[in-house]
């Protein structure tokens, strides 16, 4: 039916690997050309050296130090100290709540960033604009100020406080106050870390799959969501590592209630203002291995994004 | 399968991208969308698909509306400029995907997927990359796995958007013989969208050439580059020479010079348009003609083309001379020479 032309791909071979061997000159050239640009262009070694050594102790200083330190002062007191300070039922009912609150903030700004996400990238409607900058608002307000809104929005002085005091809803100095303080500060992570991806990657595979008769919901299972999968986790952890440590906003909404409404970061200032360092920093320490973890996640995940992008743009 | 394009327009915001376009492909046909970048020629193309929604007008698929069907029912195969392969699956998963997501009803046992996958494998001959990723091909490698890809659901209608147009000049001429015997071979209506007109007029049973968003001629590409409807698609379709003059008397008159145009039965007009390619410029001819100065000479394979000056300053003229013809008249550099169209195109503007 058709004519086959094996003949064709090998002699594309040899043109390649000619190609190849033809370059071989300019090559070197272009290598020495390099090489005298280097050195033209290079500081002295001196000047190199100096400035790595000021960002390494700068690094050294006020990094690796204070989280040394957070580990020193947490076991200064022994290993029994720092398993009772964590074993303490305020430590656990704070450990207990910060979960739960991160169980419930981060799927659904996971939800709401792809699919903002996805609207953003995809398609052209009225507002795109304004919804790209309204993502980042938690970025550029202060988190004290995210649960002054809260507070004067649901609180018993706030517009809504005295009809949802009547229907018995307790939102502010409650869970849900720090459940909604937490949703708006940890909004902007996973959108912001979808949408370059997403507009990288164009529109055609989902437009391929629906042509060749995929449903919404199987392109975008079998299509989009391999495609971004490593920059979703990317989002997603940052998007946990706030959750879990964020102070600012969950402190003004929490009312500070021992063994109710503490999370953890409350709980180490409550125990630090107490003058129980030992157990301030052994609590503290929880966030200090959350945010190692974190670090060394976000590093492997980074290798695999810069890899996807790359891919996205060979497509082009 | 024909398919039936009724009074299609189209804007996007206050650009008219379509504007009332009517066109008819048969059954088996392979038809070229032709035209500038702009034209709407893609657009027309996504309409076809159902990617895009028309403002108004309908599409028929033997004899049937389609216009308001989703692209997912409208069987079409659909291969994309840049391929669009699915980058985080093999070769074999990207041509298999059509028939995996079908609904379970519908869907062949594996084995069966397996064996279909297979030969379209090997219908584009790469059966050997069934475990690569897109991102491994090459080029024309990736251009025939989406063309498998799109084969798999068994279309009743190819819609191809410059399938060649991403691919380099070698390789482009073999995809395009090849894709003209995979066409006689399989005989589903098929149109392809392109801005080059060699490869419209090489492979195409017909072609459509479109500008502005609107359809210009629709012929055979003999009939499109013989015959050109309007101005603009003989200015498209090949290189040409503009002329600008009169008719009186069956006689074109450009500036002082006068041709006989014996076949033309034009009424006479004060301005008309006429056109004439490279090679059927003559030079040299006997007294009457235009004058014009050789500015440059250059050779092409066996083909000498010559760029002339007009005397008149009303610009430059391209002729295209044999080797024998151009060692016959041994015209160099500089010289003063008479040249006349022996063919011309008249067009009343």
């Amino acid at each position: 039916m058709v004519d086959p032309e094996p003949a064709r791909l090998p002699r594309l071979n040899g043109t390649s690997t000619e190609a190849i061997a033809m370059s071989a000159q300019p090559l070197t050239f272009a290598s020495h050309i390099h090489h005298v640009h280097h050195a033209a262009r290079g500081e002295a070694p001196w000047v190199r050296w100096s400035l790595i050594a000021i960002a390494l102790l700068f690094l050294a200083l006020f990094l690796l130090m204070p989280l040394a330190l957070v580990f020193v002062q947490a076991f200064a007191k022994g290993w029994e100290t720092y398993v009772s300070a964590l074993a303490d039922p305020m430590a656990l009912a704070a450990i207990e709540l910060t979960l739960l609150v991160t169980l419930i903030a981060v799927p659904l700004n996971t939800v709401f960033g792809v699919a903002a996400a996805w609207a953003i990238a995809k398609f052209e409607f009225p507002g795109k604009n304004l919804l790209t900058t309204l993502i980042d608002l938690p970025f550029s307000v202060s988190p004290v100020v995210s649960g002054l809104i809260y507070v004067l929005l649901f609180g018993m002085q706030g517009w809504l406080g005295p009809w949802l005091h009547e229907h018995d809803i307790k939102l502010i100095f409650a869970v849900p106050g720090i459940v909604l303080a937490t949703l708006f500060v940890t909004v902007p992570f996973v959108a912001r870390e979808l949408i370059p991806l997403m507009q990288a990657q164009g529109n055609d595979e989902e437009e391929a799959a629906l042509v060749l008769g995929a449903s919404g919901w199987q392109t975008f299972r079998h299509v989009t969501l391999p495609n971004i999968r490593w920059g979703l986790l990317y989002g997603v952890i940052l998007c946990n590592a706030r959750a879990m440590g964020e102070f600012g906003a969950v402190s003004v909404v929490s009312g500070h209630i021992r063994g109710a409404t503490n999370t953890i970061p409350l709980h180490v200032e409550i125990l630090y203002n107490e003058y129980n360092s030992a157990a301030a920093f052994a609590v503290a320490s929880l966030l200090a291995m959350l945010a190692l973890v974190t670090l060394a996640l976000k590093s492997v995940l980074e290798w695999r994004l810069a890899r996807q992008i790359d891919a996205a743009k060979d497509e082009e | 399968m024909s398919i039936e394009i009724r009074n299609i327009t189209k804007s996007f915001g206050s650009f008219q991208a379509l504007k009332g376009i009517d066109l008819t492909i048969g059954s088996g046909e392979l038809v070229a969308l032709l035209g500038p970048s702009g034209c709407g020629k893609t657009t027309l193309l996504r309409i076809i698909a159902g990617l895009e929604a028309a403002d108004s007008g309908q599409i028929l698929f033997h004899g049937e509306d389609t216009t308001h069907r989703h692209v997912r029912e409208r069987r079409v195969g659909f291969v994309f400029q840049h391929y669009a392969l699915f980058r985080h699956m093999s070769v074999f998963e990207n041509v298999a995907f059509g028939l995996r997501v079908r609904p379970r009803g519908q869907r062949p046992p594996e084995a069966e997927i397996r064996r279909r996958v297979q030969e379209l494998l090997e219908l584009v001959q790469l059966d050997w990359l069934a475990d690569r990723h897109p991102g491994q091909l090459s080029g024309g490698q990736r251009q025939r796995i989406a063309l498998a890809r799109a084969l798999a659901v068994e279309p009743k209608v190819l819609l191809l958007d410059e399938p060649f147009g991403a691919l380099d000049a070698k390789v482009r001429k073999d995809l395009r013989r090849w894709l003209r015997r995979l066409h006689d071979g399989l005989h589903i209506t098929s149109v392809f969208v392109t801005h080059d007109q060699e490869e419209a007029l090489e492979v195409a049973d017909r072609v459509v050439v479109l500008n502005a968003g609107q359809i210009e001629q629709v012929g055979s590409a003999d009939e499109v580059y013989d015959h050109p409807a309007t101005p603009f698609v003989c200015q498209f379709i090949g290189d040409v020479n503009l002329f600008h003059g009169r008719v009186h008397g069956g006689r074109a008159l450009i500036g002082e010079t006068v041709i006989e145009l014996p076949d033309i039965a034009e009424s006479d007009t004060e301005q008309a348009l006429f056109f004439a390619r490279p090679h059927e410029i003559e030079i040299g001819g006997d007294g009457a003609g235009i004058v014009a100065v050789v500015r440059d000479i250059r050779r092409r394979g066996n083909a000498v083309r010559v760029e002339l000056e007009r005397k008149d300053g009303r610009g430059a003229v391209e002729a295209e001379l044999s080797r024998e013809a151009f060692g016959r008249h041994a015209i160099k550099h500089g010289d003063e020479v008479v040249i006349q169209p022996s063919k011309i195109r008249v067009f009343q503007p």
